[in-house]
């Protein structure tokens, strides 16, 4: 019984192809890959084209990808490569990652690359500035390899909503990537990048990480200065890292955080451990630990085999010394009615700004006058999809005259009220657990005419939003032969936490599988890249 | 709470400055009762002695020295503009037959 389903198992008809062409360079994780640069047996450049080399072969079938930053990469790898062989303080003072390649978002902004947020409004633009990360990013030499897709402005679970398509999950190309990260997600996922960045406003790291099988985290709010993430919720939005591995994800996080004086609301001191905290999880051990099961996100509502799964891994972890208690956050049945009054409030005012004027689209009416109202409406109508139109009209529903206390201030209350669950669940536990997503990856355009049923994918991701505390997703094997993400959630501050169980839960379950979740994806082949180019 | 109805979101839909067609503008109001409804229930548990949260981690009165850090150039500024003149950005007439 303790052996992964495969896809093999529940899909014998698909043939299983080895895909001989792929450079065991990609199938590294982002720390094996920078010990190897480190020791010379690799270059940056041979490491960055191997990378470009797999885009090349499979993005036409996964569309992670809208931007691919080549030359740019190839340039930053060459010097790191220099550096490293010129020898002496320079090379000793690289970063530990310097070279390894990393996509980027595209809802963050960089210099010399297009930033899109996937959308029509930004068709184009150059940004004038690069946002903190990015800035951390070059000076740790990091090649960019280029900018992935998302849902427009972050507006989605499936990355079915980007103006220029839809990414495709690699490990079944006919369903989503989830959402919004999807492009961040399927490149770590089908080796085209060892790690990513992306943003996490609901569950946009997490929910993505589930289905395919990766690794995501959401820091504590303030950890990652959000500044240069193009804002859609400002109280919940937060940059994060995407990866194979926990450790991966914690030197990431390591890298990226820390104060920031152009976010007013970045924390004043870095999280620090993370890396050692990744480390002694992976060692097995959980003694003492308390592990509390949140009696709300689990049972009705989500799929017999993510639900298996997820019982499957509370074994384990007992089995690792962790104690599992039951704790009870009875507010978070409100949490998806807050978080949709609020995010869609806030995204009403961020998006106030895309209005034709100063950048982006401009859309001239056809007919009538030509005034600057009748402009900016024309040029909404056309440059935003129709889930961002529907959050913002949806947002200044709730914060117009005669609803605002009614919507905006009542789920401003209920988030106090998850707080008090979440800090009381908290003395009952050091990390709390539960499925990531509900559901494994669903088929492309199964929620194109249901919002709302879109919207319930994200029911176990969006509470740690509303909260402010971060939560990690790793892979837990596989439901008819599609990924499931388990979730751990911490104290604010404690993001050690999450790197520790969640590294602790990845070492005994590929122990117990002999090898790691993602070593069981598919291959992506030229005729799956044929059928769906 | 009342459902969301035609005559709303033609209102919202002007407020945030987005044209939407009659089509348009029906599907919306389905859609956006559908939504209203599920959520309304955050008014329910929201008494009036629990306080508001804005902002999830408790900070007061972030402040710096007023000293003026890096800019960006008016080029720079300018260069992704839809139109402009003269080194400002150019728009259509503000007022209505002006």
């Amino acid at each position: 019984m303790h052996r992964t389903p495969t896809r093999a198992d529940s899909r014998s008809r698909q043939s299983w192809m080895v895909n001989s062409s792929m450079n065991e360079l990609i199938k590294l994780s982002a720390t094996e890959l920078a010990a190897k640069l480190r020791a010379g047996e690799v270059t940056s450049v041979q490491a960055v084209q191997a990378h470009l080399d797999r885009i090349t072969e499979v993005d036409t079938a996964l569309n992670a990808f809208l931007h691919v930053n080549a030359e740019e990469a190839l340039a930053v790898a060459a010097e790191v490569d220099a550096i490293r062989a010129a020898g002496g303080a320079q090379a000793q003072a690289l970063h530990p990652l310097a070279g390894v390649p990393i996509a980027i978002k595209d809802l963050i902004v960089t210099k010399g690359q297009p930033t899109t947020a996937a959308s029509k409004m930004l068709e184009g633009w150059m940004s004038p500035y690069d946002a903190t990360v990015i800035e951390k990013i070059r000076d740790a030499k990091l090649p960019m390899l280029g900018k992935t897709n998302l849902d427009e402005f972050a507006m989605g679970s499936s990355t079915e909503h980007s103006a220029y398509g839809v990414t495709r999950n690699p490990w079944d190309l006919n369903r989503i990537p989830g959402g919004s990260g999807g492009g961040s997600a399927a490149a770590v996922a089908a080796f085209e990048a060892p790690l990513a960045l992306g943003t996490d406003t609901g569950g946009s790291i997490r929910q993505p990480g589930a289905v395919t099988g990766t690794v995501g985290v959401k820091p504590t709010y303030g950890a990652v200065s959000r500044y240069g993430a193009i804002a859609m919720a400002s109280s919940l939005d937060q940059i994060g890292p995407v990866s194979r591995t926990v450790l991966d994800s914690a030197h990431l996080q390591e890298l990226i955080g820390g104060h920031d004086p152009k976010d007013s609301t970045s924390l004043a001191n870095p999280l620090e451990g993370l890396v050692a905290a990744a480390e002694s999880g992976a060692a097995g051990d959980l003694s003492g630990l308390r592990v509390g099961v949140i009696t709300e996100l689990q049972g009705e509502g989500y799929q017999d085999g993510v639900q298996a799964r997820f019982e499957e891994s509370l074994e384990l972890l007992k089995t690792a010394g962790a104690q599992i208690v039951e704790v009870s956050c009875p507010n978070l049945k409100y949490a998806l009615g807050a978080y949709y009054l609020i995010m869609p409030s806030e995204v009403s005012s961020n998006l106030a700004k895309f209005d034709g004027v100063r950048y982006g689209h401009r859309v001239l009416p056809e007919d009538g006058p030509l005034t600057i109202e009748r402009v900016m409406g024309a040029t909404r109508a056309a440059g935003f999809g129709d889930e961002v139109k529907r959050r913002i009209v949806l947002g200044t529903y709730a914060l117009s005259a005669g609803y605002y206390d009614a919507y905006y201030g009542s789920a401003q209350k209920v988030r106090t009220l998850i707080q008090r669950d979440f800090d009381a669940a908290f003395e009952q536990a050091d990390v709390l657990v539960s499925p990531t997503a509900p559901t494994v990856a669903f088929e492309l355009g199964s929620n194109d005419d249901d919002p709302l049923a879109m919207y319930l994918n994200d029911v176990a991701t969006i509470p740690a939003n509303l909260a402010g505390i971060p939560g990690i997703t790793v892979p837990g094997g596989l439901s008819d032969g599609l990924p499931v993400g388990i979730q751990f959630l911490a104290p604010a501050f404690e993001d050690a936490r999450v790197y520790r169980a969640g590294a602790a839960l990845e070492t005994l379950l590929e122990k117990q599988w002999g090898h790691s979740l993602i070593s069981q994806a598919p291959a992506i082949t030229a005729d799956s890249i044929a059928q769906k180019a | 709470m009342s459902a969301i109805s035609r005559e709303d979101v033609v209102h919202l839909a002007r407020l945030a400055h987005i044209e939407m067609s009659d089509a348009e503008l029906d599907k919306m109001t389905g859609e956006l009762g559908v939504i209203v409804d599920a959520i309304a229930s955050v008014s329910e548990v929201a008494s009036s002695d629990i306080p508001a949260t804005s902002h999830p981690i408790p900070l007061t009165n972030v402040l710096r020295e007023d000293i003026v850090g890096q800019t960006l150039s008016n080029d720079e500024v300018l260069a992704n503009a839809p139109d402009s003149d003269s080194g400002r950005f150019k728009v259509p007439a503000i007022l209505d037959g002006e």
